[in-house]
């Protein structure tokens, strides 16, 4: 870093003023590739329409300088503001729908807005706007290369430090959640539809900002530098540095930047004749990387650099817990005639039980009985044809995912749903998103860091509680399934429910996994936690849980304690095909 | 604007649409297969033009050149594969499939260049040419990320239509090119004016359409490509090799484009990075139909085929604004209408 930044500051000093000017471009394409890092790096969105954004940039001060003599540092906000309208309303449009539809959209608005900037008297039409003026900064003018070289890297490095402070926080773990864990998320009170636009409008405004430096640089603009071809490399530039980091768009601006540069001279030279053959060999290239080492050139630099420790989990006060005001008389949670049919088969038929404050109860049955539905209605996954879900006396039936989550409901899934990638304690963390307030705005200017604090200390606390302590900064994917099963508990303690729903959590577990599995969950038990567990191994649940309930064909066969049950001939019927 | 401009805004929507139409089916029909945005798409019909502009005139189109380039690749990646299993003997069967074939085409093509033939026979050496490049591009760019994310395979999509353009203009050269059209006949019904051209375009746009139904409906394969579109995994357990299937794909969207080619020839001047823009107006077209409807992809084209026309009266410069701020709308209208929420892969 320091290496970097000393390399950096150097340049204006020491260099040619040719490579002042290409050091100049870095930055301003690093600004951009930033952007794409945050918004195809980290949440799987891509956008071909960059460049449009930086032209909207660059003709908005262009326009409001030359024509009307505003000052460039009005022009910024106005820019931005635009360029906030416009992102805010293409990314309504196409981010609810799936990702490939948000690039196609992208395509055909640079397009439109290369063909409108070309073909607009007002805005000099294709020859472009001359006349813009330098920028000054508290009466110094920037008119030199070396000068503006200090704004525009000043500017990177910001965007830099804010970008990588934003993937470091509450809205950055919901964001690296986005890719690969939407659902998990969602059950978790991210609002993925809103966070991919918010990504996609923190792409577009660093992009304006770009494209404002590049107009007072240049101080001149024509439609060229804003198609879509530039577009279109501005998303190598994040790729082939390494989407996946925010060092990836500074390498991959400064590779494909110096690269072009090389290309230009040498390859007429080489192949005696002049054309555009550097696409070529950017395509190429492209091709390759993807084909051969997708997650571009970052990570082997990452391998040749120390691995940095992981922060020590501070020592927070924990995040305020929920008020568990119940009334007593009445069951937790009540399922009464809940129906779910898709199409002409119906799943739940019907089903009528209750959860009791402070149980452990069992929905067992065969295969096919409709145990998944059953818990997909209550963990709002699924919405009810017919019937009524209440939790507390308030009716779930209706609810989205995250509303549930919000009124003290946790869950695990069926199949493990951990960010491999990530920390144990970024997963648990992540089961907090809803006790926590900090947003893009204060995490990017590091803002949050009391929340996150506390954050970290409730994730560390249940990773404590369910016995994974030594395990807090090991990547989650890289633990055996019966470890991911109980991290996956964790995290849904993380959230600070009164009811947690397990689904088969016994699943795929070894004996003695099974044993620490139920020794946890009856601790939990003793610490006030209700639980609803839903099951295919009958030793596992005949030991631990106080009542059962058996499903078959969507309806429920027979209710009662354990014992009861194991005795109970329509039970016996139904897992074992009657009784001879 | 009075009648006769309208019918013949009109007619120029339709004739433009249909081979728009040609070429959303050929978008439609490979990212459902294969997952594919085939962004490339245009680069196949400006090949086409220009390769039939080369036969024109009597000399050997850039296609040759190109043709035993990417065969020569695509024979090392399946020698490189073949050799990783261990599967020499089947080396020479895939040799003469990937080198072969694509060499006897040039070859063909390059003896038949400076003959003069007839435009029909010319234009069936346009079509055979254009589409050999189709399968060999998927093997070489394609079948080795076939599982990657739709978004990844769209990055590789853009990277090749980069590579295709630079192509394009180091084997065809810079200069347009527009061939003949096919008949100078017109007839009169009324005050309305009909070129036989256009008819013959929407005529052969509706015959392959109706090719392809027939293709889709009553043919083994065909068949098997549908299976491969609606359940990847559960084609493959009966039988249908991805890669045939992702070849055949794209031998057939290749033809598509290659019709698209000739077609468009006498009705507009193309360059070697013309493609670029005619594939989008497929792809808004596509889009209308979700990437996923090939009906309504082809009624979709069509549209933005008259779009086209009406606003390159009213405000040509703003033609190419309009026609592709109209995809936003239609997002507006799809995302409204789709509930379906699926889990980004």
């Amino acid at each position: 870093m320091l290496v970097f930044v000393v390399a950096l500051l150097a340049v204006p000093i020491v260099a040619p003023p040719f490579w002042v000017t290409l050091g100049n471009y870095i930055g301003l394409y690093s600004i951009v590739a930033l952007g794409l890092v945050l918004l195809t790096g980290v949440a799987g969105q891509t956008s071909f329409g960059q460049a449009a954004f930086v032209g909207l940039g660059a003709y908005t001060t262009a326009y409001l300088t030359t024509r009307y003599g505003a000052s460039p540092w009005l022009t910024l906000p106005v820019g931005l503001a635009l360029t906030l309208v416009v992102a805010l309303g293409l990314g309504f449009i196409t981010l609810r729908m799936q990702g490939h539809y948000l690039p196609l959209a992208t395509i055909a608005w640079g397009i439109s807005l290369y063909f409108l900037f070309g073909n607009l008297e007002w805005l000099g039409g294709h020859t472009g706007m001359t006349g813009i003026p330098s920028l000054s900064l508290a009466g110094f003018d920037l008119k030199d290369e070396r000068h503006f070289y200090v704004l525009i890297w000043g500017i990177t490095l910001a965007a830099l430090w804010a970008t990588r402070n934003l993937l470091d926080s509450r809205p950055g773990r919901a964001l690296r959640a986005l890719k690969g864990g939407l659902e998990m998320a969602e059950a978790f009170g991210v609002n993925g539809a809103r966070l991919k636009i918010i990504a996609f409008v923190y792409a577009a405004l660093l992009a304006c900002i770009s494209g404002w430096l590049y107009a007072h640089l240049q101080r001149f603009i024509n439609p060229t530098p804003f198609d879509l071809r530039q577009g279109i490399e501005y998303l190598f530039m994040a790729v082939v540095g390494g989407a996946g980091s925010v060092w990836g768009a500074i390498i991959g601006a400064t590779l494909i930047t110096v690269l072009k540069q090389m290309l230009q001279d040498v390859l007429p030279g080489i192949l005696g004749r002049a054309g555009n053959f550097e696409i070529v060999v950017f395509g190429v290239l492209m091709i390759l990387l993807l084909q051969f080492a997708r997650n571009g050139v970052w990570p082997f630099v990452a391998r040749l650099l120390p691995r940095r420790r992981p922060a020590p989990v501070p020592d927070a006060p924990p995040l305020p817990t929920r008020e568990r005001t119940h009334d007593a008389t009445r069951p937790l949670l009540e399922v009464k005639g809940a129906r779910k049919a898709f199409g002409g088969l119906v799943a739940v038929n019907d089903l009528t039980f209750d959860i009791r404050n402070g149980e452990i109860l069992g929905l067992i049955g065969p295969n096919g009985a409709g145990k998944s539905t059953t818990f997909a209605l209550i963990s709002g996954a699924l919405p009810l044809t017919a019937g009524a879900i209440l939790f507390r006396g308030e009716s779930i039936g209706s609810h989205e995912p995250y509303k549930i989550a919000r009124l003290g409901i946790g869950r695990t899934f069926q199949h493990v749903r951990l960010l491999p990638q990530m920390s144990v304690l970024d997963n648990v963390a992540l089961g907090a998103y809803l006790r926590g307030t900090a947003g893009v705005a204060r995490s990017a200017l590091r803002l949050d860091r009391d929340e996150e604090a506390r954050t970290r200390a409730v994730a560390a606390a249940q990773i404590a509680r369910v016995g994974l302590g030594e395990h807090t900064f090991d990547d989650a994917g890289s633990l055996p399934l019966g470890k991911q099963r109980i991290v996956e508990i964790a995290r849904a303690l993380a959230a600070d429910p009164s009811l947690l729903l397990l689904d088969e959590p016994a699943a795929g577990l070894r004996y003695l996994e099974k044993q620490a599995l139920a020794d946890l969950l009856r601790s939990l038990q003793r610490e006030g936690m209700t639980i609803l567990l839903v099951e295919h191994d009958m030793e596992f649940v005949m030991g631990l849980t106080d009542r059962l309930i058996v499903m078959d064909f969507g309806e429920k066969l027979a209710e009662g304690p354990p014992e009861a049950i194991q005795r109970d001939p329509l039970v016996v019927e139904a897992y074992l095909g009657g009784v001879a | 604007m009075d009648l006769s401009i309208a019918a013949f805004l009109t007619q120029d929507g339709v004739t433009n649409g249909a081979i728009y139409a040609l070429l959303a089916l050929a978008l439609v029909l490979v990212f459902t297969v294969t997952r594919i945005i085939w962004i490339p798409s245009g680069e196949f019909v400006a090949y086409a033009t220009l390769t039939l502009a080369g036969l024109q005139l009597g000399k050997p189109p850039g296609t040759i050149g190109l043709l035993v380039g990417v065969a020569i690749v695509a024979a090392a990646v399946e020698t490189i594969a073949t050799a990783r299993r261990g599967e020499w003997r089947r080396l020479p069967r895939r040799l003469a499939a990937w080198l072969g074939i694509p060499l006897a085409v040039a070859a063909i093509v390059w003896w038949a260049a400076p003959l003069a033939l007839p435009l029909a026979v010319q234009v069936a050496l346009t079509l055979a040419a254009v589409t050999t490049l189709g399968p060999l591009l998927y093997r070489i760019v394609y079948q080795p990320i076939a599982d990657a994310s739709v978004l990844v395979l769209l990055i590789v999509s853009v990277a090749l239509h980069f590579a295709l353009t630079g192509l394009g203009l180091w084997f065809f050269g810079a200069e347009g090119s527009r061939t003949p059209a096919f008949t100078d006949a017109s007839f009169q019904t009324g005050q309305l004016t009909f070129s036989a051209q256009a008819l013959l375009v929407v005529a052969a746009s509706a015959i392959l359409i109706g090719a392809l139904y027939l293709f889709f409906g009553r043919m083994l394969y065909g068949k098997a490509l549908r299976a491969t579109a609606v359940n990847r995994i559960g084609a493959r357990l009966v039988g249908i090799s991805p890669s045939f299937a992702g070849a055949l794909t794209f031998a057939l969207a290749s033809l598509l484009c290659a019709f698209c080619g000739v077609l468009i020839g006498p009705i507009t001047t193309v360059y070697y990075d013309s493609g670029f823009l005619i594939s989008l107006k497929g792809f808004v077209g596509a889009i209308i139909g979700g990437l996923v409807s090939y009906p309504l992809a082809a009624a979709g084209a069509v549209l933005v085929g008259l779009l086209e026309a009406f606003s390159s009266f009213w405000a040509s410069a703003f033609k190419e604004v309009i026609v592709f701020t109209v995809i936003i709308p239609v997002l507006l209208w799809r995302s409204l209408t789709t509930h379906h929420h699926e889990e980004d892969e």
